[in-house]
């Protein structure tokens, strides 16, 4: 079997958050015209709660970056960009660039695109965009980076979990599994790796986290996440990025909502209205009031869900609703 | 292919956005970040429309037409956003906008208005920039920026890029970029980009106001051939009305003591330039020849190329000329004191308040012009004493202001040349041209080249428009006798103090107006015009370096 029929039969999915299947992103890239074609590792783990990518990092360094190699041989090219979050690049310096020059030593070209930790970072084309030193800013999609990608030529930009995967998948060492990074007010916070159809309830038990207090949890990531009450999660698996934090149910709703806010509204990129200026109005307006004024609140929201330009302002209304439907 | 916008059908082109066909059929979506010549941002978020098969709301500027498609940009849902968007775009605006403050509404506000959007139910974080003075042309207000990025997009199609987008989240907007290898260069075309007036012209407004009610002055009107052809936009006349008549009436109410023309300024430039080209080609010195009327492509040369300054023509331009004449042989024979005079120069153009203000251009301690006000300039002061331009009767220019129709074609790409060509023609052959339209160097585009038999020779010539396109002649210049160089698409009828919005298909019908004043005009060749001969006539030779002649240097940034 070859390396994209493994993909397939495995299903993998990315695990950024976006969950598009990989077997169809590679085979995209590989379909699409142009001599000179990239690999890029996402490392940019950006939004608050996560931190699987550092610890697969740290753990799997030789996997990632075989994953990294096995791209570049489907797609019969050597040139690679790893887009590192500079806080992680630290960490692993020493390991990694041990491992990286021993393939450029064989002909690759792997090379580290530095970033300063941000959310939008982490957006594919906002990232294609700060490697060629651009603005770090979202670009108008179509074209996608598969089509025009890096410095206009087609783009594989995986996760660094998915390249784990692919490596776990060619050693027939995989089993569905994912890596989750649990948070919040829990005894035993860390990255477990479980089966990926978990449910939420039984991630918490098996992790021996289920809280003995009225709680309730946020899934996918703390900032762009979907807020579940107790009953809720007895059903629900993992979603997106992998994050789960649990919240105990006393925290006033000011304070939740602000931590959201205070985010979105630093990490919003800027290109867009309501982005840029719907969160900082959002941030004050929770910030400013003793109680949160709800009906202003939601008509901004729905302006950021509705017209935002990119996903990252798409998303603000997600945990603010979820919560407030869910939970208060 | 057809589309439905708001229940109507309606025709459209492979390829073109519901954006555009609804701006080609004059149905309102309103939008703030989209500009037909630049690529689209789509960040502005406010010309929204809903699908109606999927219910899903998108921006108009990045929704192709596709047959049968059917939007709406007046549901419930739309107009709510929408709504949303402009009151969080203009947050802060009016209470920063000095316009607004004198009830002086740009079309942003207008719109506003229209969708009663509040100016002031949100606040943004002050930002503490001052207001930023570039070169005496423009002022940039970093508070009044919502950050459309039109203005970066279009210093940077041009050729520039002096501008870009700075900071993240709440702080974004355009800055000016401090890299001391880019400089800017006064063209003004961010100014004509910028919907809120965020960046915008030096105003001189007041300064001529002053001018006006000092009893002890002569104040010249003078306008530059582009502004008749455009003004009438700021009134609502369709674009291409010439105007040059209800103009100069305008100037009298205004209450200007004498109306002249700088297309008698460029009747002299042409004189000028003509003879010199002729000698350098005669003595086949500093060859190609690049024109020099245009004050942004000047200081692009003394900035970027100072290795070509000798090939710059060191005629003075039209308004320079103009103002001199004005201000030495006519205050003469008026028995006027030249220093009682003040020339306010009416302009399409913002670097020409650079160029009015340079001290290298003083005759006996006088500046020719006083004053330049951008067409935009000059419809706020109508505004001001609520004198409607449409509505007047129309007038002659006063005397001195006699000028020929080489001298109003300056205004377009190519009008330089062509009118130079005319002169020269007739200087060289000692007859004079059948044919005066030079057809290959007229139009928008770009580049246009061409090779134009003068007798026995043959002269190799091009046109541009645009830095971009300056930089790409200049690599090829040996190829060429004489070059005219403009800094703004299309020439001084694109310019960057002309009426918002300012497009190619626009500047293309101005244009339109300026080649038909010529057309119909009796007198056609600068060297025919009477009263530029009485000029040259009492002109003392040891006069004539001072007033005819420049020399250009090598500048740093910001100079
Ligand atoms: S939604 Fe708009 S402002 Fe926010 S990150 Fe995306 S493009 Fe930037």
């Amino acid at each position: 079997m070859n390396i994209i029929e493994k993909i397939e039969r495995a299903g993998l999915v990315g695990r950024g958050g976006a969950e598009y299947p990989t077997a169809k992103k590679w085979q995209d890239v590989r379909l699409a015209p142009g001599d000179q074609k990239y690999v890029i590792c996402n490392a940019s783990e950006g939004e608050i709660g996560l931190f699987k990518d550092i610890f697969i990092l740290e753990n799997y360094t030789e996997q990632v970056v075989r994953g990294m190699i096995l791209a570049l041989e489907y797609l019969e090219t050597k040139d690679a960009f790893f887009n590192i979050n500079e806080k992680y690049y630290h960490q692993i310096e020493s390991k990694i660039l041990k491992i990286i020059d021993k393939y450029n030593q064989q002909g690759y070209n792997i090379q580290f695109f530095i970033e300063e930790p941000s959310y939008i970072g982490g957006e594919e084309t906002a990232l294609l965009n700060a490697i060629e030193g651009k603005r770090t800013e979202p670009r108008l999609k179509p074209p996608y980076p598969s089509i025009e990608g890096l410095y206009g030529k087609p783009t594989l930009i995986n996760n660094v979990e998915t390249f784990y995967n692919v490596a776990c998948v060619d050693d027939n060492t995989f089993s569905a599994t994912r890596f989750f990074s649990i948070s919040g007010k829990i005894k035993n916070p860390g990255v477990y790796q479980l089966p990926d159809d978990i449910t939420i309830e039984k991630l918490l038990k098996e992790t021996n986290n289920l809280p003995d207090f009225d709680f309730f949890v946020q899934i996918g990531g703390s900032a762009s996440g979907l807020v579940l009450n107790k009953e809720q999660i007895k059903e629900q698996k993992m979603i997106g990025a992998g994050g789960l934090e649990v919240y105990d149910k006393t925290t006033p709703p000011k304070d939740v909502v602000l931590r959201w806010l205070k985010f979105y509204q630093k990490e919003s990129c800027g290109k867009c209205t309501p982005c840029r200026v719907g969160t900082y109005q959002l941030y004050n307006l929770v910030k400013n009031n003793s109680e949160i004024p709800w009906s202003e609140v939601f008509e901004i929201l729905e302006t950021l869900k509705e017209t935002s330009f990119c996903a990252l302002g798409k998303s603000v209304e997600v945990p603010i609703t979820s919560y407030y439907k869910n939970v208060l | 292919m057809k589309i439905w916008i708001n229940n109507k059908e309606y025709e459209a082109e492979p390829g073109e956005s519901v954006l555009e066909v609804a701006i080609r059929n004059k149905i309102n979506i309103p939008h703030f970040c989209y500009h037909e010549d630049l690529p689209v941002g789509a960040s502005c978020r406010t010309c929204l429309v809903e699908i109606k098969d999927t219910g899903k709301i998108v921006t108009s500027c990045t929704l192709k037409a596709e047959n049968g498609l059917k939007v709406s940009s007046e549901t419930e849902k739309v107009k709510r956003l929408r709504l949303k968007n402009i009151e969080l775009l203009l947050a802060n605006h009016y209470k920063n906008c000095p316009k607004c403050q004198q009830g002086l509404f740009c079309p942003v506000a207008k719109e506003a208005k229209e969708y009663s959007a509040s100016m002031t139910k949100y606040d943004n974080p002050e930002k503490k920039s001052e207001v930023h003075n570039i070169g005496g042309a423009i002022e940039f207000d970093p508070r009044l920026c919502i950050a459309c990025n039109k203005c970066v997009a279009v210093c940077k199609k041009l050729g520039i890029g002096i501008l870009e987008m700075k900071g993240k989240n709440i702080d974004n907007h355009a800055t000016i970029n401090q890299d001391r290898n880019i400089d800017c260069i006064y063209c003004g075309q961010c100014t004509v980009h910028c919907p809120v007036g965020a960046i915008r012209e030096k105003s001189e407004i007041e300064s001529v106001e002053r001018a006006l009610n000092d009893d002890n002055k002569i104040v010249i009107a003078q306008m530059a051939p582009s502004v008749r052809a455009s003004i009438g936009e700021e009134f609502g006349l369709p674009v291409g009305t010439d105007l040059t008549g209800q103009i100069y009436t305008a100037f009298r109410k205004l209450g200007f003591d004498k109306v002249f023309d700088v297309n008698m300024g460029a009747d002299i430039t042409t004189i000028i330039e003509a003879e010199e080209l002729i000698e350098r080609i005669h003595n086949n010195k500093n060859l190609p020849m690049f024109t020099s009327c245009c004050p942004a492509w000047v200081k692009f040369v003394e900035f970027y190329h100072p290795e070509i300054i000798d090939n710059l023509t060191t005629a003075r331009s039209p308004q320079i000329h103009a103002g001199a004449a004005y201000k030495t042989w006519w205050a003469k024979k008026e028995g006027i004191d030249p220093k009682n005079i003040v020339v306010v120069s009416f302009m399409p153009c913002t670097s020409k308040k650079y160029e009015a203000h340079s001290e290298k251009f003083k005759v006996d301690g006088l500046s020719p012009v006083d004053y330049v006000l951008t067409t935009r300039e000059f419809a706020t002061l109508l505004r001001k004493q609520s004198i409607n331009i449409s509505n007047l009767e129309s007038s002659e220019v006063d005397t001195p202001g006699t000028f020929s129709g080489a001298g109003v074609i300056f205004g377009a790409s190519g009008g330089v040349m062509e009118s130079a060509l005319r002169t020269a023609y007739n200087k060289m052959t000692g007859k004079d041209l059948n044919k005066l339209e030079f057809e290959e160097i007229r139009g928008i585009e770009g580049i246009k080249k061409a090779s134009i038999k003068i007798g026995e020779k043959t002269l190799n010539v091009a046109v541009v428009s645009t830095m971009k396109n300056a930089k790409k002649i200049i690599k090829e210049m040996n190829k060429y006798d004489y070059i005219e160089v403009m800094a703004c698409p299309g020439g001084c009828i694109g310019g960057g103090g002309q009426p918002i919005p300012t497009t190619l298909r626009i500047t293309k019908k101005r244009a339109k107006a300026l080649y038909s004043i010529d057309s119909k005009m009796k007198m056609r060749k600068a060297h025919e015009n009477p009263i530029v001969k009485d000029f040259f006539d009492n002109l003392p030779d040891s006069d004539r370096e001072k007033i005819l002649y420049t020399t250009y240097s090598r500048k740093n940034k910001f100079e």
